[in-house]
């Protein structure tokens, strides 16, 4: 394999190994924080209920806003999780395009707009 | 049951799941599915939603290995990356679209194909590679070392891995799985790739094949923050600590035993599904 590859295939690595770490810590202190303010409010998980809800349902206002607060720094965590291999195409796109890779770097960028149809077409 | 009580519960089973899945190189997301489902009782739509996060950060976290080993090829695999995320649309689409019933069932026999397919261990590389002028103009070859010295490899028939790779993404996207054993299938198999290149560079497209479905199912309401948490991070620090024991251990009886469990999960998975239980 050439060494531009290597090069980049190290970076990628590091890359993921990163925003895997931020992604996991972040999760984690979502976690703590929703069950430190709402460790007895367990949601329905044995039936679906279709797209999310624009507010949370729970007993009072005090605990909602606690609640939300620890769900949505969770959800951030997953949204910077999701968020990482995302990066590393765009990583390869960049790598491939300064490797004057033409091929590759059409291949990386249609990847990448699969991706990004994944993510804009469903709203 | 408490949220606390809860969360360490799936917490648990979830090393468990993801350690398994490391040591029989399944990935996690195929264990911790049918658990979730089968003894939890949880919905399957949102078991394969926490299922395909853990599954981007198992990708992401054993980034670690492939980049020493440098056995991974990122050409390769960014090419098929191309089928995959297509097919990972097409299975996340599919979610909405068929009965949960079906899905149960498509799972099962997934988990049966891929408990079997552990138990092949990895196969002699070709010795000689036979490039075709495709595998040439995508260049779909590279070296990697062998006992110490280096040895060339080279793809064929990219069509027919590039169509299983299009299934692969499918599954994952339907099922919130990895689906490795059908990615190394893709390249080991179909392509003729050594087994070694071929493991490492599916693990290193499972991230963005789930990436490619994680979009429509946060649209779609299946990852839940409550369950995604302890399943993402239990999953996680299980395969670690499951690729760390991997390294060391002889895992042959180990591999048996899992396998069989795996058997029995998948013959359970179809049996709910066409009872119409899950």
């Amino acid at each position: 394999m050439a060494a531009g590859d290597q090069r980049l295939e190290m970076a990628m690595g590091r890359m993921l190994q990163i925003g895997v770490t931020i992604a996991a810590f972040v999760v984690l202190a979502g976690g703590v924080l929703s069950l430190v303010h709402a460790p007895h409010t367990l949601p329905d998980y044995q039936h679906f209920h279709g797209a999310p809800p624009t507010r949370m349902h729970v007993d009072s206002i005090m605990t909602a806003a606690f609640y939300r607060n620890g769900g949505a720094v969770i959800e951030f965590g997953i949204l910077l999780l999701i968020a990482t291999p995302i990066c590393r195409v765009l990583f390869g796109l960049v790598g491939f395009a300064l490797m004057r890779d033409r091929l590759y770097t059409a291949v990386s960028a249609v990847v990448f707009a699969i991706l990004l149809f994944s993510f804009f077409s469903h709203r | 049951m408490n949220a606390l009580g809860f969360s360490i519960e799936i917490a648990a089973i979830s090393v468990l799941a993801g350690f398994l899945g490391a040591l029989t190189g399944l990935g996690g997301g195929v264990v911790v599915v049918p658990v979730l489902c089968l003894l939890f009782k949880i919905d399957l739509h949102y078991a394969i939603g926490a299922s395909l996060v853990s599954v981007i950060a198992t990708s992401s976290g054993a980034a670690a290995m492939y980049v020493r080993d440098g056995l991974s090829n990122i050409r390769i695999g960014m090419f098929l990356e191309i089928a995959t995320t297509l097919g990972a649309l097409l299975g996340a689409y599919l979610v909405a679209r068929v009965s949960t019933g079906a899905i149960g069932i498509v799972f099962g026999i997934v988990l049966l194909y891929s408990a079997l397919a552990s138990l092949h261990g990895s196969p002699a590389a070709p010795e000689t590679p036979h490039p075709d002028s495709l595998a040439e103009r995508l260049q779909f070859k590279g070296s990697y070392p062998v006992n110490g010295r280096q040895v060339d490899y080279a793809a064929e028939r990219i069509p027919l891995g590039f169509g299983i790779m299009f299934l692969a993404g499918t599954l994952s996207g339907l099922l919130g799985i990895g689906s490795g054993a059908v990615k190394v299938l893709a390249m080991d198999q179909a392509m003729k790739l050594p087994f070694k290149v071929s493991t490492t560079t599916s693990n290193f497209m499972i991230g963005v094949t789930a990436a490619a479905s994680a979009g429509v199912y946060l649209s779609r309401g299946y990852v839940l923050p409550g369950l995604a948490m302890p399943v993402m991070l239990g999953v996680l620090a299980g395969s670690l600590a499951g690729s760390r024991v991997l390294v060391h251990a002889q895992v042959r009886t180990l591999r048996w035993v899992f396998a069989v469990v795996i058997l029995a999960l998948g013959a359970e998975m179809i049996f709910s599904g066409v009872t119409g239980r899950l």
